[in-house]
């Protein structure tokens, strides 16, 4: 392929709108974008259709003609969340407009106390729902539709009787008049008070204990109940909720019509499932939020207020509101079920990479790489007694601990390390360790973030979360899968998260999609803060701070070199490649005792691998038509150590060829003499003795003692 | 017990054991001769034949209605549209005959409707899987919008020279009406698919637990399909009969609370909402006890607000009763139902 096909193909997969797709997918706020979307353009369209309609004047008067709705759409937007529905919202809605004009008309009470009188209406008639539901466990739908029969029937006998009376009496109340045609700041009175009420409703329903026990009932029923969850009373007093939502409505409603009729609020609780539905809400309970009910009541309503504005006849309006839920609940339904698919489906995206000519291993070449049997004997530390030692490091009391598989940090010690014991059970997967000045083990714990070990055993939290990149959708503040860590000669600690996009069990994937998913992160004991140095980096894995301590070197695994990140110096803040070529996967990185460096290489390069890291979309496939372990992958079964200058050259390696003993190695350290091996895979800590090194070089003494080189 | 009638024991030993513990449909079927004893000795004029026989008539399209309610409330589903299929269907081709089209060709063209609307609604529920409650909610007012602006008239009359089309439903045939025995034969024919066929039983089935039914191969979405599509062919016989009875059609009932009385039919009668359980005799025993409280209420002349009021609080009152008898398992419960 030329470069100019491969920037291209680099460049059309930089930017995936399937990536930012998947990523908008997992956002919460992504759903409600829909309605909040086709609300606007609806407005929009009758702003051009209808003569006046973008008016101040129109505008109110519309909020106030929708204030009654919107309650009535709230309430079953509680029902619809708490797993059930209340269809005779329409229904108590008009018989609690009566009994306000029956309060006040008839039986001539003051306005203060018609109020609360018409508010225990409503909470009576949703207790009557609350009871059979809640305690009776009658179905909500089939129940709340009886009521629903039972309360427009009494409606249309009394309406009859007192349709006179309301006629002709008036009331001489200001306050009546005010809650009629009243307003707030501009603001019609009713839709000022839905606002209200719609804050407290919001604050309640994901603020508040009852709110979630209600979010959880309609979530899982037999979840919340087996969480000890009054599921009866909280369900009881969802439609005790609801019956006073409707009072509310239906008092604004006679204090502005002052009359009741046999078509007051009939079908309001089919337009009002329709709009909470079309919201967002979902039928199947247990999600939704106030503002999303609102939402698409304000679809609904403007789209009804507008169709019957332009002359269209009410059975169309009905046909259209028909469709309108068919479509919505067929949505909410597909949504529902397949969202998370589509998201599985459309997260992995590969990336183009061009990774540089891979050198000769070859048995017996002229160069540092070339494969030998160096590693086959070395001697089994633990064998059988560790669960994959992702690092190893010793104390200067010459114990050796490994981060291991199950969260655990395993201590070997004795003349020849037979003596196993738990040092720390930590949790998560610890992977890269160092000491730290006062001699606690600090591990990045994948999963977790950065902890650290005293002496003693004792766990504590360093660190689990960094600044937030603000453009990003994905939030990163996470720490996803902290990998290894070094320690300056200030104390800081410099660690590398490897990916933002996965996890520890799915980080494969990350090398895969060859993007720059990691970044290094830096923690300052002093200050107690945690900031990302280097943000977007290609799997950033081993970590070591140079021997003079003002550079930091970076491996990164997907692309196969080594970094210098500038800590201090004339190149403070810069990032430099240091090893272009590797033959493999680089790994951990630690100091060697004769001033350079051992890298440990997890996986080897093949041709085929590197070709796939140019081929984006054979990858893609790879992912999702081949079962897992049938993806190509490096070589895992050679296990190498290198050892390279501070020039970034290469000097010497030790192989396992045959991937017996050490496969996968990720770690090594050096202490007295010996070369210590860990490996994410393997059964056993190694060891094998490194000729003419100094014996009594040890890493903690490096870093912080005697043999320490930092300058300046 | 979903297969409790079809596979009943020898009759000795179901008698005994119905003693012990009656189940609903017989429950019923002792209150509908207690009210028909008790009517029958207060209320002048209701234990004549002619009253009686009128009575049986009324209540047969109720009846046609509650067979196909029945059926599909015993695979677990419900169809709240199925008065509109019947009224929307009908005035439809009313308005063709009107139009000058043939009677048979209208009639064919109410059965396609029809037949056409069940296929819409079982995919829905089949394969959109949306619940069964809101499409057919739902469709109710696609089709009453749809009928209405094809022919937008609140009553639609019949042509007056149809004597084919009015038969079934003001005929007589040994001095009975028609409509008796059209409710007879429909209630016949759906006992022997129910218990004799294996979609029937399959239905059942799925009544019980639908799962279980997938997972034993029943192919369950032509199934839901194929019981929507026979809810959409009773709604069609029941509005030939229901023509034939009043000589037009009624939009307005697609808006009333006619749905609510199938519903209750069938609830009452013991179908039990949870699915697989009763039978086409729940559906009669039901029907007659309906028809009975509706015949007293026009002698007695009740107030239709107050009948309706009446209707609701038996219907609660039999759901309660049925979540009472058939308590829902707090561990299988599914929401939104």
């Amino acid at each position: 392929m030329s470069m100019a096909a491969d920037s291209w193909t680099a460049s059309v997969r930089r930017f995936s709108p399937r990536l930012l797709l998947s990523e908008l997918l997992l956002k919460q706020w992504f759903e409600p974008v829909i309605p909040f979307t086709v609300m606007i353009a609806l407005w929009l369209y009758f702003a051009l259709t209808i003569p006046d309609y973008a008016t101040i004047q129109n505008t109110l008067s519309l909020l106030r003609l929708f204030a009654e709705f919107g309650f009535v759409a709230l309430a079953m937007g509680f029902c619809l969340i708490s797993g059930g529905i209340d269809l005779s919202v329409g229904a108590i809605f008009a018989f609690c407009n009566f009994s306000a004009l029956y309060f006040l008309f008839v039986l001539e009470l003051p306005v203060s106390l018609a109020i609360p009188a018409t508010l225990a209406v409503g909470a009576a008639l949703g207790s009557v729902n609350g009871l059979l539901i809640g305690f009776l466990k009658t179905r909500p739908f089939l129940t709340t539709l009886v009521m629903l029969i039972i309360l427009r029937a009494c409606v249309n006998l009394l309406n009859t009787s007192y349709a006179q009376v309301f006629a002709t009496n008036s009331v001489d109340s200001d306050a009546w008049d005010f809650l009629g045609v009243g307003s707030v700041l501009g603001i019609p009175i009713n839709a000022a008070t839905l606002f209200v009420v719609l804050l407290v409703c919001h604050i309640f329903l994901s603020r508040s204990r009852y709110g979630w026990h209600l979010t959880a009932i309609g979530a899982s029923r037999k979840a919340a109940r087996h969480a000890g969850i009054r599921v009866r009373l909280i369900l009881f007093f969802t439609y005790v909720l609801s019956g006073v939502l409707c009072a509310a409505s239906g008092i604004f409603y006679a204090a502005r019509q002052s009359s009741t009729d046999s078509t007051t609020g009939v079908g309001w609780e089919f337009q009002a499932l329709t709009a909470v539905v079309l919201g967002g809400v979902s039928l199947a309970g247990g999600k939704g939020t106030v503002w999303r009910a609102m939402i698409g009541a304000l679809i609904v309503f403007l789209l009804i207020n507008g169709l019957v504005r332009m002359g269209i006849p009410g059975y169309v309006t009905s046909a259209v509101i028909g469709i309108i839920l068919l479509a919505a609940v067929g949505i909410d339904v597909k949504w529902a079920k397949n969202r998370g698919k589509a998201i599985q489906k459309i997260y992995v995206n590969p990336a183009f990479v061009a990774l540089s000519p891979a050198p000769s291993v070859q048995v017996g070449a002229a160069s540092p790489y070339a494969q030998n049997d160096r590693l086959i004997n070395a001697q089994a530390i633990g064998l059988n007694q560790v669960e994959g030692p992702e690092d190893v490091i010793l104390d200067r009391q010459d114990r050796l601990y490994g981060s291991t598989r199950d969260g655990n940090i395993i201590r070997f010690s004795g003349p020849n390390f037979e003596k196993r014991e738990v040092f720390a059970h930590i949790g998560g997967r610890p992977l890269g360790m160092q000491f730290d000045r006062d001699e606690n083990l600090i591990v990045a714990v994948a999963g977790m973030g950065v902890y650290g070990v005293k002496p003693d055993g004792e766990v504590f939290k360093v660190t689990d979360e960094t600044n937030r990149t603000w453009y990003k959708l994905n939030d990163d503040s996470r720490l996803r899968m902290a990998d290894d860590l070094d320690i300056g000669p200030d104390g800081k600690i410099y660690f590398s998260d490897c990916t933002t996009r996965y996890e520890m069990t799915t980080n494969t994937l990350d090398i895969l999609e060859a993007r720059p998913n990691g970044r290094m992160v830096c923690y300052d004991p002093k200050t107690k803060t945690t900031r990302t140095i280097i943000n977007h980096f290609y799997f950033p894995n081993g970590v070591c701070v140079s021997h003079d301590g003002k550079s930091l070197l970076i491996a990164s695994t997907s692309l196969c070199k080594i970094f210098r990140y500038w800590l201090a110096g004339p190149k403070r803040g810069q990032t430099e490649i240091l090893i272009d070529e590797l033959p493999g996967n680089p790994d951990n990185i630690n100091r060697a005792s004769d001033g350079n460096y051992w890298l440990a290489l997890v996986g080897i390069r093949t041709p085929t691998f590197d070709l796939a890291a140019r081929k984006p979309g054979f990858r893609l496939r790879m992912v999702k038509q081949v079962p897992t372990d049938e993806w190509l992958a490096p070589a895992l079964n050679h296990g190498c150590v290198l050892k390279f200058n501070e020039q970034g050259e290469a000097l010497e390696s030790w192989w396992d060829p045959t991937g017996i003993s050490h496969s996968t190695l990720t770690s090594m350290r050096e202490h007295k003499g010996y070369l210590y091996l860990g490996g994410l895979e393997n059964n056993r800590i190694g060891r094998i003795k490194l000729d003419g090194a100094d014996e009594s070089w040890c890493g903690y003494d490096a870093y912080w003692g005697a043999k320490s080189k930092v300058t300046g | 017990m979903a297969f409790d009638s079809p596979l009943a024991p020898p009759r000795t030993s179901r008698l005994r054991l119905n003693l012990a513990k009656p189940n609903q449909e017989q429950i019923v079927l002792l209150i509908t001769i207690a009210l028909l004893i008790g009517f029958g000795l207060t209320l002048h004029g209701f234990a004549t034949l002619s009253n009686l026989l009128n009575l049986l008539r009324s209540i047969s399209i109720l009846g046609i209605l509650g067979l196909g309610m029945g059926l599909i409330v015993i695979s677990r589903g419900i169809d709240l549209s199925e008065v509109a299929i019947m009224a929307g269907s009908w005035a439809i081709a009313l308005i063709e005959m009107q139009k000058g089209l043939p009677i048979g060709w209208a009639c064919l063209i109410a059965l396609a409707i029809a037949l056409a609307i069940g296929i819409v609604n079982g995919i829905m529920v089949a394969f959109v899987e949306a619940p069964a409650l809101f499409v057919t909610l739902a469709a109710g007012f696609v089709i009453y919008g749809l009928a209405f602006s094809f022919a937008p008239a609140w009553v639609l009359y019949a042509p007056k020279d149809a004597p084919a089309l009015m038969y079934l439903g003001g005929g007589q045939l040994f001095g009975i009406p028609v409509p008796i025995f059209v409710f007879a034969g429909a209630a016949i024919v759906m006992h022997l698919f129910l218990s004799k066929t294996s979609t029937g039983r399959f239905i059942y089935a799925q009544g019980d637990n639908p799962e279980a039914a997938r997972l034993s191969g029943v192919a369950l979405r032509p199934l839901i399909v194929l019981e929507h599509v026979l809810v959409a062919l009773l709604a069609w016989i029941a509005g030939l009969v229901w023509v034939g009875t009043t000589g037009s059609m009624q939009m307005m009932i697609i808006q009333g609370t006619m749905i609510y009385d199938v519903v209750l039919v069938v609830v009452i009668g013991g179908i039990s909402l949870v699915g697989g359980r009763g039978s086409v005799f729940s559906v009669v025993v039901g029907c007659v006890l309906i028809g009975i409280l509706l015949n007293a209420f026009t002698i007695m002349d009740v107030n239709n607000e107050v009948q309706n009021i009446i209707k609701g609080i038996v219907l609660l009152a039999a759901i309660v009763l049925d979540n009472f008898l058939h308590p829902r398992d707090e561990e299988t419960a599914r929401q939104g139902d």
